[in-house]
């Protein structure tokens, strides 16, 4: 029979600050990057099909609320890779003064969105998306 | 196995420097980063290629990875980004699921499907590239 313990982040007893919602979005948008790997192979096996099975799957994608999943998609990956270089900052012993670890978790959220901007940007300049 | 004689002349300090622990956290923990590093030029080149490639058509895309330059980094992306995928997911189910049988089916799942899923990315890119 297992004991009934208090598990570890029960995180509602505290008031969130930035650097606790940023290091759980790292672990959100990394787990939902992860578990997404197969569209992307899927993207790769269609591609291997043919014309026919590449033009079902972009007539499905150009549905609104796959162009929105796609956009989201985008934001998790460039948010992932910015707050990343954090932490490869971290394990190597640098940043981490308060002030610094708050500035630097401003810049990674600034950047992403910067990044993600300016692929939707491009995308609907040049693309049709 | 019970401790032999030269064993038990040895302090418990002794025996336990060098081994590290008992598991394989040192492995794991630079794998993920390495396969990190990895991740941020190649992610940076998706991310582009993807923009470039939206709204496309068919021909167009399989032009583009037909190039082995750009099949060798899509495989490079696919395959690093599976292998870092089921590092962090790993680390999230060992963290958050308690009972035992659940925790190692979701393991045994993430480990065996991020195998499958590295199988058939090659396979695609390699059809296209080649031709075939």
């Amino acid at each position: 029979m297992q004991k009934e313990r208090p598990l570890s982040p029960h995180l509602q007893v505290y008031r969130p600050t930035l650097n606790m919602v940023l290091s759980m979005s790292h672990r959100i948008t990394g787990s939902v990057l992860a578990i997404s790997t197969p569209l992307l192979v899927y993207w790769l096996l269609t591609l291997a099909a043919g014309p026919d099975a590449y033009n079902e799957l972009l007539d499905c994608l150009s549905h609104w609320f796959f162009k929105v999943v796609l956009l989201a998609y985008v934001f998790s990956m460039s948010y992932h890779l910015c707050n990343g270089v954090r932490h490869l900052f971290w394990d190597v012993g640098r940043g981490y003064q308060n002030e610094q670890v708050t500035q630097s978790g401003v810049i990674a959220i600034v950047v992403a969105l910067i990044l993600t901007l300016s692929i939707y940007l491009l995308a609907i300049t040049t693309g049709g998306a | 196995m019970k401790p032999n004689n030269s064993a038990k002349l040895r302090s418990p300090l002794s025996v336990a420097v060098g081994h590290g622990s008992a598991k394989h956290g040192f492995s794991h923990w630079w794998w993920q980063r390495l396969s990190a590093i990895a991740l941020i030029p190649l992610t940076l080149w998706f991310l582009y290629s993807l923009t470039c490639l939206v709204g496309a058509d068919y021909q167009t895309v399989i032009n583009w990875l037909s190039s082995p330059i750009n099949a060798g980094i899509m495989l490079m992306f696919t395959l690093t980004a599976l292998y870092h995928g089921q590092t962090g997911l790993q680390v999230v189910i060992e963290d958050y699921v308690g009972a035992k049988w659940l925790n190692l089916s979701l393991l045994i799942l993430i480990k065996l499907g991020a195998a499958a899923m590295a199988v058939l990315a090659t396979i695609a890119v390699l059809k296209v590239v080649l031709g075939g």
